[in-house]
């Protein structure tokens, strides 16, 4: 029970009882509180799943799924998610689309009309936080790649959550604002402190962001390793060329082909 | 479905255009601009042209000249008529946006509804409308009301097929935004689908009041004694061919008219789906 969030041998399957595709198998995850941890996998493993099974998007066939010492029956209000696609609403503001959560979430939503300054002004901090300062008023379409991102990452965290939920947030961008992205990624948990659990297919990202990396095998998937990530904080570009941190990325480099040729 | 088509190809993006004005696009604006009223220039010279050629006789083929003639002596007539039009088609055409509106918007977040409820729509929209005027003349008596009602009836369909289409293919993602957070149903469907759906529910109001005129004005011809469905068929009882074209002429103009009162509300609406897209109007239909 002392774990935020327990994931107890789930099994998720896509389809029929039996025709179905079974995406998650006897997958086993705890997270404590304040933790960042990131799962990584080969492709196809049900990396994505596992997060919908999280979010409570989709419900488990088999096993529980506990946040916050409740049971995940339907999507939870402590929760903040980030997808792939910065998933902005294009007929809104960056500065609405960041509040749009406050408009669902309760206390929130039953507090923005009559705080509404106060709201704005913390959805305001929170992109200057991620550099999108003076983008307020501009439409999603008018924003960079990565600049939608940075804003899909405020919406998520705007109410405060408890547990961040990142589904492989900057997958779809190049290099280099992929790796300027974990910086603010950084200072964004480093401040806040929420829970995070991230799912990535790029080891460096792991390993430069979390506290832990997970790694799930082939499908149907499951957690097949665990591995601490101790390097001192706030972590540097740099710091990912140096050898502790290369051997890191080799040794869950090595179990990912393993749970690859294990397919 | 054409209308949906079209409503595509509005959402879809197109590069905006330079910011520095060059001459030659100035002018190219402007030949943009003056286009439709050349081309409506053109037409009606070459129709003159023709008529005098060839002596066409004013019954069959009136020459445009004479039809303006025609339009000017009877004045009065045919802005009385046209306003009863106008009127009963604006307010059929009201009643079909809100029926069109909520229908849509139940058909489109259901699935339950949708299955149950498209396949007598579709037949229902089958029905030639022209048919059930004499049912509505039988129940409400000639006059307003049946031209009202044949207005709603043609109109609302595209309106309520666009609606539903608009959000019922609101994309998982957008959708898993709002879930992910513990929306209800409502606040997804007011917060995604009805924003998202609005593209196309303008798309559908210039189609649909095009023809919410179609259905008026054949209830007028059918069965009423005002309006220009009405004027034409006095005319052409007489053989006034050159009033017959004059209402036609009208009916076009009010037409025209409302479909860019359409088209402005759209622009002031949804300019967020139609970005960078300037000048012009969106291929009209109907």
């Amino acid at each position: 029970m002392s774990h935020f969030v327990e994931l107890d041998n789930i099994t998720l399957r896509y389809g029929g009882e039996d025709t179905g595709t079974v995406a998650l198998e006897g997958a086993t995850l705890r997270v404590a509180r304040g933790e960042f941890v990131a799962v990584v996998g080969p492709s196809g493993c049900g990396k994505s799943t596992l997060m919908k099974a999280l979010s409570g998007l989709w419900p488990v066939n088999a096993g529980t799924v506990i946040v916050a010492g409740r049971e995940v029956a339907r999507p939870l209000e402590i929760v903040g998610m980030a997808f792939q696609n910065a998933t902005l609403l294009p007929w809104r503001t960056t500065l609405d689309n960041v509040m749009l959560p406050l408009e669902i979430v309760q206390p929130h939503r039953g507090r923005l009309r009559r705080h509404r300054a106060e709201y704005e002004a913390r959805a305001r901090d929170l992109l200057k936080l991620v550099g999108l300062a003076g983008f307020e008023q501009k439409f999603p379409w008018q924003l960079s790649g990565g600049m939608q991102q940075r804003a899909s990452l405020c919406r998520a965290l705007i109410h405060e959550p408890e547990l961040l939920i990142l589904d492989e947030p900057f997958g779809a961008l190049d290099m280099f604002t992929r790796e300027e992205l974990w910086g603010v990624m950084q200072d964004l948990w480093m401040t806040k402190r929420p829970t995070v659990i991230l799912v990535t297919h790029d080891l460096r990202e792991a390993v430069y962001l979390a506290d832990r990396v997970h790694v799930m095998s082939a499908r149907p998937g499951r957690m097949v390793h665990a591995r601490t990530v101790d390097l001192a904080r706030p972590r540097t570009l740099e710091g990912t060329y140096t050898a502790s941190f290369t051997a890191i990325t080799q040794e869950l480099r090595e179990h990912i082909s393993h749970a690859r040729a294990a397919a | 479905m054409t209308d949906t088509t079209v409503a595509r190809s509005a959402a879809s993006a197109r590069p905006a255009a330079a910011p520095t004005r060059k001459p030659w696009l100035a002018s190219r604006r402007n030949l943009e601009r003056a286009l439709p009223w050349l081309v409506v220039i053109g037409l009606f010279l070459v129709w003159e042209v023709g008529v005098r050629a060839f002596s066409v006789p004013q019954f069959v083929l009136p020459a445009p000249s004479v039809i303006f003639e025609s339009m000017w002596k009877w004045r009065v007539p045919i802005l009385d008529n046209a306003w009863q039009t106008l009127f009963t088609t604006a307010v059929g055409f009201g009643i079909a946006i809100v029926f069109g509106l909520v229908t849509g918007v139940l058909i489109g977040s259901s699935s339950l509804i949708y299955n149950g409820l498209y396949p007598v729509l579709i037949g229902f929209n089958s029905i030639p409308k022209v048919a059930v005027v004499p049912i509505l003349v039988i129940w409400f008596g000639i006059g307003t009301v049946p031209a009202i009602i044949t207005a709603f009836l043609i109109s609302f369909f595209p309106i309520l097929v666009n609606v539903a289409t608009g959000i019922a293919t609101v994309e998982p993602e957008l959708r898993d935004v709002l879930r992910a957070l513990g929306a209800r149903r409502r606040d997804i469907i007011l917060k995604v689908g009805l924003p998202r759906a609005m593209p196309y529910f303008f798309a559908s109001l210039k189609v649909a009041i095009t023809v919410a005129f179609v259905g008026s004005i054949i209830a007028e011809t059918v069965a009423s004694n005002k309006g220009i469905g009405h004027l034409m068929m006095v005319a052409s009882s007489r053989f006034d061919v050159p009033l017959v074209f004059a209402g036609l002429l009208v009916t076009a103009l009010m037409g025209v008219a409302m479909y860019i009162v359409a088209n402005i509300v759209e622009r002031r609406m949804t300019g967020w789906a139609t970005r960078g897209m300037d000048g012009g109007m969106s291929a009209p239909q109907g």
